[in-house]
């Protein structure tokens, strides 16, 4: 029961796919302009995530080593296109604004280093929650960047208006460069900066270290 | 000598177990600011010489003040142009009022002190809330990761309120100049580590984050409801003709009577700050030269190729020197020793890659007419590489001197 446990909290911080292992930035950048957007993309990608987990760990015993690599990505291409199905059928609105992101879950890193790191060792029970654990991991990150984004960028959330605009007769000035994809990079470097300064033992150690060439003579 | 006495006996206060140990950043900087520091080398390196980071910071600071004393009285001369001319109105509110109190109440663009007292109420403020706002992050970051606050912050400053237009908000500076000195410096460890210029970084951001208060005609005149295009929109819309119908002739830009951010329209007030860095070899001059040639030669390269449609094509070098932010791109942000390449070789390179950019984004690019802030931060990514280069040239040269 502890393992089902840190599989599912461990990715929230200590090991988050986005701010510590560093896997699928892209569709941070590229889907977080608006909160809506966003958690339909978590959704989406949690659930590929768990789903081909749970189907990879099932066969992972039976699956050649030289095309396993083939193997994990039928079966997640298969998920990732019921989804876009799903998407298309029931919202479609948000589908066309995910456009090609959802296509894209096929390669995301997440999805792929799961299924290679956790699904191919372990249960599908335990990969299946692996599953949702990164998934959530990847969610948290991209809503705060999309909370961000989508507040000081547009005055919303959720397309409800929080800071009336200038535009529309408010008091608040967008921030233009918040709209753009660049500006989520800033972002996530300071949800790093945040979850290292409070978890100080993600903090690597320095490659090098530059030696004082100076000395304080004493004098004054 | 009381002075010096004076700060030794405060000095156990700072210093480790003292009552202030968390202040003495701030201790080390009125210190090293009025004296020369104690320190010496304990290494290889035995280079004696007076002049250290302050010294050419602060020098830095004091050659843009032709550049900064022009650009006030230009502000007011614009405006008060302007409002003679019936094309804007007195901007209401706290700078109005003090203009009035301080005797520019009477908006004659024919005097002196008129035009000076405008532009000083519009640029102090700007210079005050960098100097606050800035000088705030870089305490802080000072205090808590334990390195010297240094005069770097005078110099990326006075930089970046130059380079902003007379009409913006306060609350815009001060995001901006956190920004640069948070995200573009501090972030990588302080002054020394930071790979692009800060104060660029800063503009770079504002440049972004609010376009309508950063380019565009109507920001660049500190006179409600006046619009007018810069030389280089004009440039843009029908060439040098297009400028000088606009009643603006290459003395007026090269002298600076023409509108534009603060500090950088005067391109003769730019080259006499210039002259004492380079002459002092502050500047390196390899850097300056780079900018220049490579200007003047892609700038001559695209005056032969020629177009039928796009007039930016046919704009000589001597213009593309006066007009815009190219002056004082070269002299002061291009040459910031931290973000630019370090070796003599490297230097031309950076530098010519800067003179390639600008020109490249002024003319080819439709999307933004000045290019020269977005020229500089390009070249300062390269800036590593190009150094990495220039070493192992050097390797590859000894190496085979040898075998």
């Amino acid at each position: 029961m502890s393992d089902l446990k840190k599989v599912l909290t461990e990715p929230l911080f200590s090991a988050n796919p986005i701010a510590v292992q560093i896997l699928g930035i892209c569709s941070a950048l590229a889907v977080t302009t608006s909160l809506n957007v966003t958690l339909v993309m978590c959704l989406a990608l949690t659930s590929v995530t768990a789903c081909s987990n749970f189907g990879i760990a099932l066969i992972r015993n039976h699956i050649p080593n030289n095309i396993r690599i083939i193997v994990q990505m039928i079966i997640i291409a298969s998920l990732v296109i019921v989804v876009d199905q799903i998407l298309k059928a029931y919202a479609y609105e948000v589908s066309k604004q995910l456009s090609v992101f959802v296509g894209l879950i096929i390669t995301n890193c997440i999805v792929m280093g799961r299924a290679e790191a956790f699904a191919m060792k372990n249960g599908p029970v335990l990969s299946f929650f692996d599953g949702i654990g990164n998934g959530l991991g990847y969610s948290v990150v991209l809503v705060s960047v999309a909370t961000v984004r989508e507040l000081f960028g547009s005055g919303k959330l959720f397309g409800f208006e929080i800071l009336p605009l200038i535009q529309d007769g408010g008091w608040y000035q967008s921030n233009g460069l918040l709209l753009l994809p660049p500006s989520a990079f800033f972002i996530i470097g300071g949800f790093i900066w945040i979850l290292r300064t409070v978890k100080t033992e993600q903090v690597e150690a320095p490659d090098f270290k530059i030696l004082p060439n100076t000395e304080h003579s004493g004098g004054h | 000598m009381g002075l010096r006495t004076m700060l030794d006996n405060l000095a156990p206060l700072f210093e480790k177990g003292g009552k202030y140990e968390k202040m003495y950043p701030l201790y080390e900087a009125v210190d090293t600011g009025l004296f020369s520091p104690p320190n010496v080398t304990n290494n290889t390196a035995h280079v004696r010489d007076g002049i250290d980071l302050k010294r050419i910071m602060i020098t830095v600071w004091v050659c843009t003040f032709p550049a900064m004393l022009f650009g006030m009285y230009n502000i007011g001369l614009q405006a008060n142009e302007a409002m003679a001319a019936g094309a804007g109105t007195v901007i209401e509110g706290w700078r109005e009022f003090l203009i009035v109190l301080l005797g520019g109440g009477a908006h004659d663009a024919a005097s002196f002190w008129d035009n000076f007292v405008f532009g000083a109420a519009y640029f102090l403020p700007v210079y005050a809330t960098v100097f606050i706002v800035g000088g705030f992050w870089e305490v802080l970051f000072a205090t808590i990761r334990r390195h010297e606050v240094n005069e770097g912050f005078f110099v990326t400053s006075v930089l970046f309120a130059l380079t902003l237009p007379p009409s913006i908000p306060l609350w815009q500076v001060a995001l901006g100049i956190s920004f640069g000195v948070v995200i573009g410096k501090e972030v990588f460890g302080g002054t020394g580590k930071n790979f692009l210029n800060p104060a660029l970084t800063g503009r770079a951001f504002l440049f972004f984050a609010y376009p309508a208060n950063m380019s565009g005609n109507a920001v660049w005149t500190a006179a409600d409801g006046f619009t007018g295009a810069t030389a280089l929109s004009n440039a843009a819309e029908g060439g040098v003709q297009a400028i000088i119908d606009a009643g603006v002739s290459w003395s007026d830009a090269f002298f600076g009577t023409i509108q534009g951010s603060m500090g950088e329209t005067s391109t003769l007030a730019i080259l006499l700050g210039g002259v004492v860095l380079l002459v002092m070899n502050i500047a390196a001059w390899r850097i300056v030269a780079g900018v220049f040639g490579g200007m003047v030669v892609f700038s001559l390269l695209l005056n032969m190729i020629g177009s039928d449609t796009n007039y930016m094509f046919a704009l000589p070098w001597y213009w593309h020197l006066v007009v815009g932010g190219f002056a004082f791109g070269m002299i002061f942000m291009a040459t910031d020793p931290v973000s630019a390449s370090m070796t003599d070789t490297g230097k031309y390179a950076f530098g010519a890659l800067i003179g390639f950019m600008v020109v490249m984004i002024r003319v080819v690019n439709p999307a933004f007419p000045e290019g020269m802030m977005l020229a500089i931060l390009f070249a300062n990514l390269f800036a590593p590489l190009i150094d990495h280069f220039v070493v192992q040239a050097n390797i590859k040269r000894r190496i085979a001197r040898v075998s």
